[in-house]
């Protein structure tokens, strides 16, 4: 069954795989992890926030954001990135924007929506008394927020966050459609230049199968580590 | 009233300081100066056009005739350097990544028609070239009325997914047409006989069939789709200033004879990865529009010779 | 801005020839209902039965149902649909791989048994959280009262944890309509696909993709709604989902 197979076209594209596709698919991964939880704790604040206005507003766009596919957003924002870039800076012409920015743009959106509903659940999931003896202590609600409530919020969530960084990882392999080079992409155009598709889908499976389950496996452990301190 | 005078006379005098001036830079010539480097598109595999030779570096003969436009527009903006951004492009975002103004130029084997041109400019011709099928052999089919019934593969956003399409509804043919996302997935199919004919410009079917693991197993049709059409290289549209540079740098380049240096560099010597020589000698309708460059989009006004 | 506005393009005729640029959109709107639903009727059957294997107590039904999830789940969707379409086919023997290969609305089926299965392995978590949060009592009542395991599962366990995991199955379910836009990788001409077609033939970007996302926000609102129905109509009083 395997005669057929030239095995060798993955060893002589390693590096190119490496460090171009799994470069772009692990940065693009953490800076949009990074990013997409720091705007979806502002969206899970403003939701939960008294001010009418600001809910609504985060509420309708974390609906948005959910209701559509993530390819569709990708299109979305690959097209419109240059546009926004032109309105929000007043130039004259569409802002040049790179591949990986726009990536890098569509991923921190679009998750943010996603971590915000995280962080929503895990706000509401501590108890009152926490920010009303903040408050009996005369913590300002910033500071409430950002010693008392968030570090206890993001310890309780931390194994549903990083199982979301997990599936945002899986998530970047969408960028193929509008043909940016991610790991995936990578073994794409090898496949197709070499005619060795088989080869480099079963090679890309195996390498995200390991990284996905020892990733996973790992917030397995820290979940029950972080079980016993509580 | 006196005040009213004054305020006119300095307008006036203001005006005419501006004129004093010169012309100022707009548009593309305008962020090319401001941010010191222009951003050329560039096609993976339209071979030999604009494609990636074994170090992943685009090359081609579009490409050449690319660099002696940066070189043009570097000297009429009196830079000392101008740093050459590369973006890989493919037929579907070509012209919004142009549009939106990801790229400034698209140097690659995009066909210049009046539809387009309602999104896009373009500068004067540097090939023409008709659409044809490729299919195995073995396949026996020579027509376009062969392909009746069977699956078809063609490029997404060209202009031959379009007109095979049309030709699909004209003649009630019943073809299933699968679009790929670019010329190298698209052979593929015909390879691995996921699709029987794949519809292109027939100078990159015959790239693509040169550089196959067994050329000789691969037919691509006399029958054509289209008269001959010219390829141009893109730029953004109501850019007056810029079109001017880059018809200017390509009108010399034509007709200086520097064109068909080129042309027989990529047409008809060995070409890198593999060395093949696609040994096409020029066409006389290329050989008159080098003479005389032109940008239009009719095919019509490229026909030589009376009849 | 230098885009050529033109909202009027839904109704110029499509090159396709079947009517309008709208009805384009329409037939992927068509195609991404179809795949949604075989995709899900695959995936609630495949997934139950892993479900329900996961939490036997058997050992080797538990191991294997939970290789399969943790296969399914490590994957992405886009590369599992890969393997499904561009792979499998090569590693059959040629007849069969050409048949496959040459199947008509093949992009259909291999994106119904892709994303049904991607799904499977959730909805298999799913039914084992649902189970699980069950009493024990409840196992235990059944095998007093004589009932084997298969009668325990259909006539005690299921009709309750179906009913419990409905809100996340409705989730589940939204997102496998998401996730048939996947499938244009390989050749299904849903929704998305068509916007993305619609946006290459008229270059109209916005336009398309306007029209694709409102078109999706309303497949979302109408199946909210129909499964908020759902619920109301199952929900057993005093026991879940605050009734």
């Amino acid at each position: 069954m395997f005669e057929n197979f030239d095995f060798d076209v993955i060893r002589r594209s390693l590096a190119y795989l490496f460090f171009d596709g799994m470069r772009f698919t692990l940065t693009l991964t953490a800076m949009a992890a990074f990013g997409g939880l720091v705007f979806g704790t502002l969206i899970a604040l403003m939701r939960l926030s008294g001010i009418r206005p600001l809910s609504v507003v985060a509420g309708l766009y974390v609906n948005l954001m959910r209701s559509l596919p993530l390819v569709l957003v990708i299109f979305w924002f690959y097209f419109l990135v240059p546009y926004i870039g032109q309105w929000l800076t007043g130039a004259s012409r569409p802002v040049k924007v790179g591949a990986f920015a726009s990536s890098l743009i569509t991923f921190i959106m679009f998750e943010a929506a996603y971590f915000s509903e995280i962080m929503r659940a895990g706000i509401q999931s501590i108890s009152k008394g926490q920010p009303m003896a903040a408050q009996a202590l005369g913590l300002t609600y910033g500071q409430t927020m950002r010693y008392v409530v968030l570090p206890q919020a993001f310890r309780n969530m931390l194994p549903v966050l990083l199982t979301q960084t997990i599936v945002l990882f899986q998530d970047t392999s969408l960028v193929y459609v509008v043909s940016i080079t991610d790991f995936l992409g990578a073994a794409s155009i090898v496949g197709q230049r070499d005619g060795r598709l088989v080869e480099m889908y079963l090679f890309v499976a195996i390498i995200y199968f390991l990284i996905s389950c020892s990733a996973s496996f790992g917030v397995r452990r820290l979940q029950a580590r972080l079980a016993v301190v509580r | 009233m006196k005040k009213l005078r004054i305020l006119g006379l300095s307008l006036a005098a203001v005006l005419a300081a501006a004129q004093a001036h010169g012309e100022e830079l707009t548009g593309t010539l305008k962020s090319i100066k401001d941010s010191g480097s222009i951003t050329i598109a560039y096609r993976e595999y339209s071979m030999p056009f604009s494609y990636l030779d074994d170090n992943q570096k685009p090359i081609g003969f579009a490409m050449d005739i690319c660099s002696k436009v940066v070189d043009a527009i570097k000297m009429e903006l009196k830079l000392d350097k101008l740093e050459v951004k590369l973006a890989p492009v493919t037929s579907s975002n070509r012209i919004p990544l142009m549009a939106n103004g990801t790229v400034d130029i698209e140097c690659g084997s995009t066909t210049n028609n009046a539809e387009r041109q309602k999104q896009v400019s373009f500068t004067n011709t540097h090939f023409l070239t008709a659409s044809r099928f490729v299919s195995k052999k073995a396949n026996n089919l020579t027509m376009i009325d062969d392909l009746k019934g069977k699956t078809v593969v063609s490029t997404a956003g060209t202009t031959n997914i379009k007109q095979v399409t049309e030709a699909n509804v004209a003649r009630n043919l019943g073809i299933t047409i699968i679009p790929a996302k670019d010329n190298a997935e698209a052979f593929l199919m015909i390879e691995t006989d996921r699709a029987v004919a794949f519809v292109m410009d027939d100078v990159l079917l015959a790239g693509l069939v040169a550089g196959a693991k067994d050329p000789s197993m691969y037919a691509i049709s006399k029958d054509a789709f289209s008269k001959p059409e010219p390829y141009g290289i893109m730029i953004r549209r109501d850019d007056p200033a810029f079109k001017k540079v880059v018809d200017a740098a390509t009108a010399a380049v034509y007709t200086s004879g520097e064109a068909q240096k080129l042309y027989d560099k990529w047409f008809m010597q060995k070409i890198p990865p593999k060395g093949l020589n696609m040994n096409m000698p020029i066409s006389p309708e290329l050989k008159a529009e080098f003479a005389k460059p032109s940008d239009s989009p009719d095919p019509d006004s490229y026909k030589v010779g009376g009849m | 801005m230098n885009y050529h506005w033109n909202w009027l393009v839904f109704f110029e005729p499509s090159p396709t020839g079947g009517g309008s640029y709208l009805d384009m959109l329409l037939s992927g709107l068509l195609l991404t209902i179809e795949t949604s639903f075989c995709a899900w009727i695959i995936a609630l059957i495949t997934g139950s039965i892993v479900g329900v294997m996961r939490t036997l107590p058997s050992k080797t039904a538990s191991t294997i149902g939970f290789a399969y999830v943790e296969l399914f789940r490590n994957m992405p969707l886009l590369l599992q649909l890969f393997l499904w379409f561009f792979v499998l086919p090569e590693l059959l023997p040629r007849q069969a791989g050409l048949w496959l290969k040459q199947l008509p609305n093949a992009p259909f089926y291999t994106a119904a048994i892709g994303i049904g299965l991607f799904m499977s392995a959730r909805i298999a978590e799913q039914l084992r959280a649902g189970i699980g949060s069950l009493p024990r009592g409840q196992k235990m009542a059944a095998t007093a009262l004589g009932l084997t395991t298969t009668q325990a599962y259909a006539y005690v366990l299921l009709p309750m944890a179906y009913r419990i995991i409905l809100p996340p199955l409705t989730s589940e379910f939204l997102s496998t309509i998401k996730n048939t836009a996947v499938a244009i990788t390989i050749g299904l001409l849903e929704l998305t696909g068509q916007a993305r077609a619609m946006q290459e033939f008229t270059f109209q970007v916005f336009e398309s993709f306007t029209a694709a996302t409102m078109i999706y926000l309303l497949v979302n609102l109408v199946v909210v709604t129909v499964m908020r129905t759902l619920e109301r109509a199952v929900a057993i009083p005093g026991y879940i989902a605050g009734k």
